[in-house]
C-alpha cells in the first residue's frame, strides 16, 4: 500500500477537520506523515496544494494531485481502503442519511461556535448559545436514530458520523468552559454525553483530540486575526 | 397516482417549478429513467408534508423514495446515482475522479452560485463589489473545462448537472440583475459548454419557461433589494 512517506496530510493539530481525517487514518491503520501548518503563516506547499481555499486538511497521496475538503478526503480514503474498518455504510439510503447529517454538522452546527466567539455582548451570545443547545438536541435525536441503542452512530463500532462529529469533542468542551454553559449534558442530551465520553477514551482517537493548551493557542490566534465584532 | 414498479418503488419529488437545485434532480431522475410524481411547493406556504419530510431545513428539493425522504440536492444526486440503473452512473467510477468531482460540486454550491446570487440581488456600489468575486469564481470554473468537452470529460456527467444552472440561470440573473458576467473573451470554454449542455435532450426538454423565469427573478431581485434597504 506504500509506505508512510507516500501519504502526507497537511494540517494543524487544533483543526477538527484535520482531526477527523486523522481518525480515519488511525481506524484504517494507514501510516502517514503529518505536515504541520501554521495557519497564521501558510506554507508555499499549502498555498499551491489548495489554491482554491488555502485551507487544511490537504491530502497528498502518492503521486496524485492534492485533495482538499475533509469530508471528500474521508470518502476517498474509504473508497480506496474499503476492507479495513469501513466508514460509510454501503446502503445508498443509509449513506444519504449520513451525508445529510454531516452537512448539517459542518454548515449549521459547528459554525455557531465561531459565531459565538465573534458575537459581542451578553444578549447576542445568549441567543447563539440557545441555537447551539437546540442543535445539540437535534443531534441527540439523530444519535438515537442512527445508533439504534448501540454505542456509536455507526452502531457497535465507529462510523462516518462518529468521525464527523467526534472530531469536535475538544472544541465542545473548550467552548462550554469558555462560555460557562453546557451544550451537552445528562438531562437534555444524555446519550450524546455518554457517546462523547466514549470518543474521548477511544484508542484510535484519544491521541488525536487536541488538548486545552493547543486549543487555547489556536483560540488566541483567532482572537488576533479575526477579532470579535464591535458591539 | 404513481405507477408502482417493483424496481422503481414509489418516487416523489417535492420541488418548486423554478429552482435550479430542483432541476438538477429532475435531470438525474430522467437520465436514469425513473418514473416519479412531482409535488410542487409554494415556499410562502409550505405544505405540512414538506415540514414533516425536511424538518431540519424545511427546504426543497426533497426526494421521497418509498416514503423515506432524502434532502439536499447533492445528497439526492448521489442517492439517485447509486440506487437506479447502476450500470449507467453519472459520477465517475475512479475514486480520485469521483473525489475531484465532489470537490468542484461543493465549490459550485458554496462559492460560485452564492457569489453570482449576491451580484444579482444587489445594486450600486454593493453590486460593483460583488461582481469581482463572482468573476474570479467563474475563472476557476472556466479552468475546469480546459481540454474537455464537458465538466465530466468527453461525455456529460454529475458535474455538468451541478454546473448546469450556468447554462440558463446565469443569463437570467444577468438580464434581471443588469449584469454582464459571461463575456465570450474571458469565458470561451463555458460559452461553448453552455450550448452543448443545453442541447442534451433531457436538459432541453425540461427548462422552465423563460418568460416565467424572468418575471420570477425580477420579483425576487426587488424583494432582496428592498429588504436590504430596510435593514439600515
Amino acid at each position: 500500500m506504500g509506505n508512510s512517506s507516500d501519504i502526507k496530510l497537511l494540517g494543524t493539530a487544533a483543526s477538527p477537520f484535520v482531526n477527523r481525517v486523522q481518525f480515519v487514518f488511525n481506524l484504517k491503520s494507514i501510516e502517514y506523515e503529518f505536515v504541520n501548518e501554521n495557519l497564521a503563516c501558510k506554507s508555499e506547499l499549502l498555498l499551491t496544494s489548495n489554491p482554491v481555499y488555502k485551507k487544511v486538511p490537504v491530502l497528498l497521496y502518492a503521486n496524485n494531485p492534492p485533495l482538499a475538503e475533509s469530508l471528500i478526503i474521508i470518502e476517498y480514503l474509504d473508497e480506496i481502503y474499503p476492507d479495513i474498518h469501513p466508514i460509510l455504510p454501503s446502503d445508498p439510503l443509509d449513506k444519504a442519511n449520513n451525508r445529510f447529517w454531516a452537512n448539517y454538522i459542518d454548515t449549521k452546527f459547528f459554525p455557531l461556535f465561531e459565531e459565538l466567539r465573534r458575537t459581542p455582548g451578553k444578549e447576542g451570545k445568549e441567543a447563539i448559545k440557545k441555537q447551539i443547545i437546540e442543535g445539540s438536541e437535534l443531534l441527540e435525536e439523530a444519535f438515537v436514530k442512527f445508533s439504534k441503542g448501540k454505542a456509536y452512530f455507526g452502531g457497535d463500532d465507529l462510523g462516518y458520523l462518529d468521525v464527523v462529529l467526534g472530531c469536535y469533542v475538544g472544541w465542545i468542551k473548550f467552548v462550554e468552559k469558555n462560555n460557562d454553559f453546557k451544550m451537552i449534558d445528562e438531562v437534555r442530551t444524555p446519550k450524546l454525553l455518554e457517546w462523547t465520553n466514549r470518543i474521548w477514551s477511544h484508542e484510535a482517537l484519544k491521541d488525536v483530540i487536541p488538548g486545552s493548551e493547543t486549543l487555547m493557542n489556536f483560540y488566541m490566534m483567532l482572537q488576533t486575526y479575526k477579532p470579535p465584532r464591535a458591539a | 397516482m404513481t405507477v408502482l414498479s417493483k424496481e422503481m418503488g414509489e418516487v416523489k419529488l417535492f420541488r418548486t417549478w423554478s429552482s435550479p437545485y430542483a432541476l438538477r434532480v429532475v435531470w438525474a431522475l430522467k437520465l436514469k429513467g425513473v418514473e416519479y410524481e412531482t409535488v410542487y411547493e409554494d415556499l410562502a406556504n409550505k405544505s405540512s408534508l414538506l415540514l414533516e419530510y425536511n424538518p431540519v431545513y424545511k427546504k426543497v428539493p426533497v426526494l421521497l423514495h418509498n416514503g423515506t425522504p432524502i434532502c439536499e440536492s447533492l445528497v439526492i444526486l448521489e442517492y439517485v446515482d447509486e440506487t437506479w440503473n447502476p450500470t449507467a452512473r453519472f459520477l465517475p467510477q475512479d475514486p480520485l475522479a469521483r473525489a475531484t468531482a465532489r470537490f468542484w460540486a461543493k465549490f459550485n454550491d458554496d462559492q460560485v452560485a452564492p457569489s453570482v446570487f449576491r451580484a444579482y440581488t444587489s445594486q450600486g456600489v454593493e453590486q460593483e463589489e460583488a461582481i469581482g468575486p463572482a468573476l474570479e469564481n467563474l475563472d476557476v470554473v472556466e479552468k475546469q473545462l480546459i481540454g474537455k468537452k464537458f465538466f465530466n470529460g468527453e461525455s456529460f456527467g454529475f458535474l455538468d448537472l451541478v454546473f448546469g444552472w450556468i447554462a440558463k440561470y446565469l443569463g437570467i440573473f444577468e438580464e434581471t440583475g443588469s449584469l454582464k458576467l459571461l463575456e465570450e473573451d474571458r469565458f470561451p470554454l463555458i460559452m461553448a459548454w453552455k450550448d452543448k449542455f443545453s442541447d442534451i435532450p433531457v436538459v432541453k426538454e425540461n427548462w422552465p419557461d423563460q418568460n416565467k423565469l424572468i418575471t420570477k427573478f425580477e420579483l425576487m431581485r426587488e424583494y432582496f433589494i428592498s429588504n436590504a434597504a430596510g435593514c439600515n
